[in-house]
């Protein structure tokens, strides 16, 4: 695959929740081999941008490609690792079947995961640190061995290109740690990773590129171009009453950044 | 007439292997309705499902002069009126602001309100509709009624249920736990919600006559629910509830055979629920008798351990 071809190619995507606009004329190209966090504030619309990408939320106007093509012709281009909530995780199944989900879209219809699935599933397990986890019940996992857990489903999806939303939430130093550097090695073996993220502590310290986002883009490109105090400061400044109409407005001139 | 005795009457074994199919089916199924939190849903198919056996009934007897009470005949009537208030629920929720629970609770009133009056009338018709006797059973089932071809159906609905979940067995493992990624890994949820509820249908209506109406819901969420306590994977989960949902349809039938006019369902869901009751207090690992000992534990233990670090 030639690495000229975005990604993730967003041309003028609008989404609406009933007359509400979450997301407003969006342009976003997002390059190959990089680790991208999308940063906003709170119902700045990130999750609604990689649900949509995804072509899990339905969108009002909009052209999207993953990889120079529509989406919806392979949606296994995409590993997606949603927030930990989604889940509920005292449902009767162990770790290494969790993660083992993650192969049945290779699988399709019918057919049952056999021994090369195991195996994967296994190597995941062990590259995530949580191989000794494999019998446990998910429910006796913590938060972030939770999260690991998720990681390594989206690994064995063997996918170039990987979603996470708010891998960093409610999980310990070890595992912040362990997610950032296995984030770096799927990146040095040419996957590309869109991270959402509200919490800007982190975004230094391992980000290659960073698209800060508030319902339009407000600023995407290299972390040293983009988080700067002034993009920061109108990406997170909140008019409640007009603040919609007012971002819109500031922003334009971004993009391409 | 002692237990040996009866077992050696051919009536009742049929009866009896009526009802333990019926337990174990609709408890294997009732695994996923409880693990998918739809309990209200199959209440509602449960309830519904009276419209259509009265409308089937009338129907057979405008067409033979005489009203059915096979199965052969009622079970599709069940199943229509069931999938129809489904439907019609999906359609209000997407046609107005009421909630899916409200619509739910709104479509069970309205098809056993009018499936109940449609009772009353059958009884009360003059000059009597033949074969009316014996159909208000099917509120709170009668096990005894059962005849072989009822038994053949029974069969038949139950092993293409058993059927179809064992085929899409890993499809619908993985839209329980995890819709979202199911859609994102290719699967057309579509099909699934409609496997999962044709499973859902099949394992209700499939009890209606020995169970009744009323109370078939039961039989697909407690033996899940008891199950849930003492297993941890879901493929032991569901051969566990559907071990306690025969055990519940054996009580049942032999209950409904020493004593008479007792109606089967109260009797087969009670066990269910005594089941249910042990297992809630008694299981080593969810009870709560084990978990009060644990936070004693907790306590007691004066060193009062750090929990358990995770492993670097």
């Amino acid at each position: 695959m030639s690495k000229e071809i975005p990604a993730i190619d967003v041309k003028n995507l609008t989404v609406a929740y009933d007359a509400n606009p979450v997301l407003w004329n969006v342009d976003l190209v997002i390059p190959q081999q990089v680790v991208m966090g999308l940063v906003g504030p709170n119902g700045a619309g990130k999750s609604t941008l990689l649900k949509s990408i995804l072509g899990l939320t339905p969108k009002l106007a909009g052209e999207i490609s993953v990889l120079g093509k529509p989406f919806k012709k392979d949606r296994r281009q995409i590993s997606y690792v949603p927030q930990r909530s989604t889940v509920d995780w005292d449902f009767p199944t162990t770790v290494l079947d969790l993660v083992l989900m993650g192969t049945y879209g290779q699988l399709g219809w019918f057919r049952r995961p056999g021994k090369k699935e195991k195996s994967s599933a296994t190597a995941a397990l062990e590259k995530l640190g949580i191989e000794d986890f494999a019998k446990r019940q998910i429910n006796e996992l913590s938060g972030g061995q939770q999260q690991r857990a998720f990681l390594a489903r989206a690994f064995v999806q063997q996918a170039p290109i990987y979603f996470l939303d708010e891998p960093f939430t409610g999980v310990d130093v070890t595992t912040e740690k362990v997610i950032v550097e296995f984030l770096h090695e799927l990146r040095d073996n040419g996957k590309t990773i869109v991270v959402v993220q509200h919490d800007l502590s982190t975004v230094g310290k391992y980000l290659d590129q960073i698209t800060l986002i508030n319902q339009t883009i407000v600023g995407s490109g290299t972390v040293d171009d983009v988080f700067t105090d002034e993009l920061i400061e109108k990406t997170y400044r909140v008019n409640r009453i007009n603040g919609f109409d007012q971002t819109s407005d500031s922003n334009t001139s971004q993009e391409d950044a | 007439m002692n237990w040996l005795e009866l077992l050696s009457d051919h009536t009742f074994r049929t009866v009896l292997l009526g009802t333990v199919s019926i337990g174990a089916v609709s408890g294997a199924i009732g695994c996923f309705a409880y693990l998918r939190r739809q309990s209200l849903v199959g209440d509602v198919i449960s309830h519904s499902s009276l419209l259509g056996v009265m409308l089937f009934f009338l129907a057979s007897f405008w067409i033979t002069g005489e009203g059915t009470k096979s199965l052969f005949v009622l079970i599709p009537g069940a199943m229509v009126s069931g999938v129809a208030a489904l439907w019609l629920t999906q359609l209000l929720v997407t046609k107005t602001n009421v909630r899916d629970d409200s619509a739910l609770g709104v479509m069970l009133a309205i098809f056993f309100g009018t499936g109940v009056m449609l009772l009353r009338s059958i009884q009360k018709a003059t000059p009597p509709i033949p074969g009316r006797r014996g159909l208000e059973d099917y509120l709170f089932g009668m096990a005894a009624s059962m005849t072989q071809a009822d038994l053949i159906m029974i069969g038949i609905v139950g092993g293409a249920t058993l059927l179809l979940m064992l085929l899409f067995w890993k499809e619908l493992k993985l839209f329980s736990l995890d819709p979202v990624l199911a859609q994102s890994l290719g699967f057309q949820t579509r099909w699934l919600d409609l496997i999962l509820i044709a499973l859902l249908v099949n394992g209700i209506v499939i009890g209606i006559q020995c169970i009744g109406v009323v109370l078939m819901v039961a039989m697909l969420v407690t033996p899940a629910a008891a199950a849930r306590q003492w297993t941890r994977t879901l493929g032991p989960m569901v051969l566990l509830a559907a071990c306690i949902g025969a055990v519940c349809g054996a009580v049942g039938s032999f209950v409904s055979a020493t004593v008479s006019n007792i109606p089967t369902g109260p009797v087969v869901v009670l066990t269910g629920v005594l089941i249910f009751a042990v297992s809630i207090v008694f299981s080593p690992s969810r009870g709560i008798l084990s978990r009060q000992w644990k936070q004693k534990n907790v306590l007691d233990s004066s060193s009062l351990e750090r929990p358990q670090r995770e492993p670097a």
